[in-house]
């Protein structure tokens, strides 16, 4: 027997007709580092030419030394590690507060006007003017940090899971009614899933909230974190030193950023947008 | 009105008497309706846009609770509803679409086999947008009969597919409803559908019913002809 090939082996054409992309169309690869690395060739181009005077920005290379010294003699480490640990504990507790907060006033009508008006009070007071306030409720320990820094992170956690849940679409929850399923279901199915873009957008706002909030309250009697450390070096006329803690508040922003997002794309799967 | 083997008249799975429903002071969108639908009896309701079909059977769903009006409605314990869109939730797999609400050890199993009954065995894992128009009304589908309904009210199910799958769907539907056996009410804008589908077609007019007709016993040709003249279409 044998077996006709209807399509030639070699030379297949394939004509199609395709349409001018409108999206940003597929990803590239490494896309996450090109931006960094650029900005950092362009700081190192500048510093290696003269264009940018140490006076003014240190040069790469000198804040890479300047980091060594930190980490051998300054205990660097425990200064990241502190600052960390303040800002995960505020971030927790702003994330937490924020969140459950959002679902109560989202879902009940006393909740909204009981919670909705004063955080939208809050949000127009600017948290770094209520430090002074903290300090005398809690002192200038730990405990203020905390509050401080879950107060900043908890508002955008609010704003936009409150936004995401009461943007679900009502057919959703009239379709609920018709399965009859509880309140606790309603939440765990229905409510917490579509709230959970808005919940993600909030917490990119929130990570770096909390590391703003760091900056602002270690300058007040800390004796470790990164801020403490900036302090000392403004006091002192380091600017290498000053570098260093700026580029580490911006790897842990960058960092945090984009595990948010990378979390974002595996949580939200069952949806399709220009991000994919 | 259905009778059992003994010949006693069943007490129906649907009973409403003068139903009144309205959206505005000025007139009302149902003006005392009486229905009764027998257990297992497959009610289609036709009529033109805006003569209450909708209304109704919100309000035999129980969604019309802002919709002011009085009247009487019984319906079975277990009602089931089947929207225009399949209204799956896009963020839970179809399993979890079709269990949602389910209760009891045994819900996935369930479920897989309702996804077999229509046909989409092997899907439970997907996502709603990776399936067809077609499918997800299936899957709808799916989750209405894994709660075993006493009482199906379908709101133009089909509306929103193609004529070659809504022909593939009517055979299912049917073939669903022998083997489940819920009273159905199916509202539909398509004679055809109707005809093709249900024991008994009434025709709704002005929020009150105009005409009610059994299908059994009936040529196709004469009954649309008929229905077509109720719906003032010819």
């Amino acid at each position: 027997m044998t077996i006709t090939e209807t399509r030639p082996r070699t030379a297949t054409p394939d004509v199609r007709v395709v349409r001018r992309r409108l999206g940003p169309g597929r990803r590239i690869p490494y896309a996450f580092w090109v931006g960094p690395i650029l900005l950092l060739a362009v700081w190192s181009a500048g510093s290696a030419t003269g264009l940018i005077s140490p006076a003014i920005l240190t040069a790469p290379w000198d804040v890479v030394v300047a980091f060594g010294e930190q980490w051998t003699d300054h205990d660097l480490l425990g200064n990241i590690l502190s600052s960390l640990q303040r800002a995960a504990l505020g971030l927790g507790f702003g994330v937490a507060t924020g969140g459950v907060l959002a679902v109560v006033s989202g879902l009940s009508r006393l909740g909204e006007s009981l919670i909705d008006g004063p955080i939208q009070v809050k949000r127009s007071v600017p948290t770094l003017a209520l430090i002074p306030l903290f300090i005398a409720w809690f002192g200038i320990g730990q405990e203020m940090k905390v509050v401080t820094i879950a107060l900043i992170s908890m508002v955008p956690i609010y704003v936009h899971t409150h936004n995401g849940l009461r943007g679900i679409d009502g057919k959703y929850a009239e379709l609920a009614e018709t399965l009859d399923i509880g309140r606790g279901e309603f939440v765990r199915h229905v409510v917490l899933p579509g709230a959970l873009p808005g919940f993600l957008l909030g917490m990119r706002f929130a990570v770096t909230s909390s590391l703003l909030g760091l900056v602002v309250v270690e300058q007040y009697n800390a004796t470790a974190g990164i801020g403490h450390m900036i302090t000392l070096a403004e006091q002192y006329g380091q600017t290498d030193v000053i570098v260093v803690g700026l580029v580490i508040y911006g790897v842990f922003g960058y960092c945090a950023d984009s595990a948010v997002r990378l979390v974002g794309r595996r949580v939200l799967a069952w949806r399709r947008t220009l991000e994919d | 009105m259905a009778t059992d083997t003994r010949g006693l008249i069943a007490p129906p799975a649907v009973r409403v008497r003068d139903l009144h429903r309205s959206f505005s002071e000025s007139g009302g969108v149902l003006n005392g309706l009486d229905l009764d639908i027998a257990p297992g009896e497959f009610v289609a309701l036709i009529g033109r846009s805006g003569t209450g079909k909708s209304t109704l059977l919100r309000a035999l769903a129980g969604l019309d609770r802002d919709v002011a009006g009085y009247g009487e409605i019984e319906v079975p314990e277990s009602v089931s509803v089947v929207f225009q869109d399949s209204r799956l939730l896009p963020w839970r797999r179809i399993l979890d679409n079709v269990v949602l609400g389910v209760r009891g050890p045994d819900a996935a199993a369930r479920g897989q086999q309702a996804l077999s009954e229509v046909g989409l065995p092997g899907r439970e894992r997907s996502w709603p947008f990776q399936l067809s128009g077609g499918e997800q009304q299936r899957v709808s589908l799916a989750r209405s009969l894994v709660r075993e309904p006493q009482l199906l009210l379908a709101d133009e199910p089909f509306g929103a597919l193609d004529a070659l799958t809504r022909i593939r769907m009517h055979a299912l539907l049917r073939k669903l409803c022998e083997a489940h056996k819920p009273a159905v009410l199916l509202v539909t804008h398509d004679v055809d559908e109707a005809v093709a589908l249900s024991d008994r077609v009434i025709v709704l007019d002005a929020g009150v019913v105009r005409a009610d007709v059994q299908v059994a016993g009936r040529s196709p040709v004469e009954l649309r002809s008929f229905l077509l003249e109720e719906l003032e279409i010819r």
